[in-house]
């Protein structure tokens, strides 16, 4: 078990190697001057030069490239280009909003996407499994900017059971971090939602067919012990995978989820990032988000012994 | 879409039967027939989506303005019409492009195996990047224009299609057939593109249609943070972005585009679902 952690961390080197390079070599082989494009229509010859010395742009690429691998190595994710503030200060300022969001919309979704799919896979056929169905087909088309507007309309703006826009750090209370929390967290599952309840009441399909199923029905178990205890488990392992698969959706949808609450997380930084083109925070960004989806995957890889025990390592 | 759709029929059955048994495909291509039909007769059907009009701004929607002005007093319905042909150039450009590229990338790396073991770790890091952060950071290197949306949103759909074309091909290659094929001294290309390529078109043609809608979604995605598509351009995503100051007084603005959206993604998910059903019914049974 232990080997195989090993190994499988050993393994992410190349993928987080790949990218590295990747952002490294986009600021490279964009066709024009990056520099003059980060500058903007209206900037000097002079502003250009100092953002490329910024970037590090006069350099030979290779010394760039040691240069950019080395800071990485030590956990630098570079320097933004305007406030001149590390990405990685920057990044842990508004680091929780996005933390609790995520978070959030990961338990709802799971909390009711997977109840919604056994509860389709036992009544398949049913007007219940039509209705998760369509549900979900509704949650991958539906963007998370249209469910949000909708729900501040009338949640916020309509019946002002919650805050219109905004958030509330958790050391103001949880309460009210819940608060402000929760219509976000509701718009951003939608899609997670579907996704995982189209892929448990799949997996349930198939294992509620098996014959040890009807074994257990027969010998008088009750339904609800047969579902969760035999069936659940042994469907687990696809769902877990689409759980991972469904987080870079989460990441996302988490920019453009704060962006219509106004939540000033990650997102934000993003956003700004985007209006002042200061490329080293989207490229700290990427990597970040890259690293946590592949640790995350790994997770999920090992969770598979414990849902599986005919996997081993 | 249409040629594909027809290929697919089973030419024994009558095609009122098919209809019974496609359903899916039937409401999907229609409503994405009109969303085609609307982007073509934009000019006849809507007004300037650009002109200015200080005096009818952020007007509720009404007789003269169906779904309203915005804060410029541009009309909403307008914009909207015009919009879907971004929408559909988007989507089915990206979907295009990544479908080609992987489809070439994919058959390559499941034939030659020493090429796969190096193509397929850029694909894993390319995979790692979330799409949406991968667009915004070549959009924020580059002047915006559509093209570079297109590409941009194009190149993380890629890894998802050579994943997909690598597999068939694997799957494939094992085969007798193919086996017999190389004995009999065929050459690789003959190989790839006569016996290889066929067993990849039905996986790709329902992929292509995802990609498809989630380029539509990821464009709109782009536009609303400000890194899509210029804002001259009247697309659903600037339309919502431009609206977000305004949600509180006029939200028409932003439910319109954001419903079209909606419908037109749900429409070509439909027709993929459909597809995906009729074409691979392995598939459907698991999904």
């Amino acid at each position: 078990m232990t080997a195989y952690i090993v190994r499988r961390l050993l393994a992410t080197i190349p993928v987080m190697v790949v990218v590295a390079l990747f952002v490294f070599l986009l600021l490279h082989l964009t066709p024009g001057d990056p520099a003059a494009v980060i500058a903007g229509d209206d900037a000097s010859p002079a502003d250009i030069e100092a953002i490329r010395r910024k970037l590090g742009l006069d350099l030979a690429i290779w010394q760039q490239f040691v240069i950019y691998v080395g800071n990485l190595l030590r956990g630098d994710l570079g320097t933004s280009i305007f406030s001149n503030l590390p990405v990685l200060t920057l990044v842990k300022q508004r680091l929780e909003p996005s933390l609790v969001l995520a978070v959030s919309t990961l338990v709802l979704a799971i909390a009711l996407a997977i109840p919604m799919g056994v509860l389709a896979a036992w009544k398949a056929r049913s007007w219940i499994d039509r209705v998760v169905m369509g549900f979900s087909v509704l949650g991958f088309a539906v963007p998370v900017f249209l469910i949000g507007y909708l729900l501040i309309y009338v949640f916020a703006i309509e019946l002002r059971w919650l805050p219109v826009q905004g958030y509330r750090p958790l050391a103001q209370g949880i309460e009210q971090t819940a608060r402000s929390i929760l219509l976000p967290a509701i718009a951003l599952s939608m899609v997670y939602m579907a996704l995982i309840a189209r892929m448990t009441r799949a997996s349930m399909l198939e294992v509620l067919s098996e014959d040890y199923i009807r074994t257990a029905h027969s010998k008088g178990v009750a339904t609800i012990v047969v579902l969760l205890r035999h069936a659940l488990k042994n469907a687990a392992v696809p769902i877990v995978t689409v759980i991972g698969i469904g987080l870079t959706l989460l990441i996302s949808g988490v920019v453009i989820t704060e962006t219509v609450f106004n939540i000033p997380g990650l997102g934000r930084l993003t956003v700004d990032a985007i209006l002042k083109r200061d490329y080293p925070i989207i490229q700290g960004l990427i990597i970040l988000f890259a690293g946590a989806k592949v640790l995350v995957n790994l997770m999920i890889d090992i969770s598979y012994v414990f849902f599986d025990p005919r996997i081993r390592y | 879409m249409a040629a594909v759709i027809t290929a697919a029929v089973p030419a024994a059955s009558s095609s009122l039967d098919w209809i019974r048994r496609n359903p899916t495909i039937v409401i999907g291509s229609t409503i994405l027939g009109l969303f085609v039909a609307i982007a073509l007769i934009a000019p006849w059907i809507a007004g300037d989506p650009l002109s200015f009009d200080p005096l009818n701004r952020l007007k509720r929607p009404s007789k003269e303005f169906w779904f309203g002005t915005d804060q410029f007093g541009r009309d909403v319905f307008s914009r909207v019409v015009y919009g879907t042909r971004i929408s559909l150039i988007v989507g089915v450009s990206v979907a295009v492009i990544a479908t080609v590229t992987g489809l070439l990338v994919g058959v390559l790396c499941g034939y030659y195996r020493r090429l796969d073991d190096i193509v397929m770790r850029v694909m894993d890091g390319l995979m790692a990047i979330p799409a949406i952060l991968l667009a915004i950071a070549l959009i924020t290197l580059m002047k915006a224009s559509l093209l570079i949306v297109v590409i941009a949103i194009s190149i993380p759909e890629i890894p998802r299609v050579v994943r997909l074309v690598r597999s068939v091909v694997l799957s494939v290659r094992g085969l007798p057939y193919i086996e017999a094929a190389v004995a009999s001294g065929a050459r690789s290309r003959i190989i790839m593109t006569r016996h290889i390529l066929p067993s990849t078109v039905a996986p790709l043609v329902v992929q292509s249609t995802y990609v498809c809608a989630s380029a539509i979604l990821i464009e709109a995605g782009l536009s609303f943070l400000g890194a899509g598509t210029p804002p001259e351009i009247p697309s659903w995503g600037n339309v919502i972005s431009l609206g977000r100051a305004f949600f509180q007084i006029s939200p028409w603005i932003i439910f319109f585009p954001g419903l079209m959206l909606a419908i037109a993604v749900l429409a070509i998910n439909l027709v993929g679902d459909g597809l995906r059903d009729s074409l691979d019914p392995r598939i459907a049974r698991r999904m």
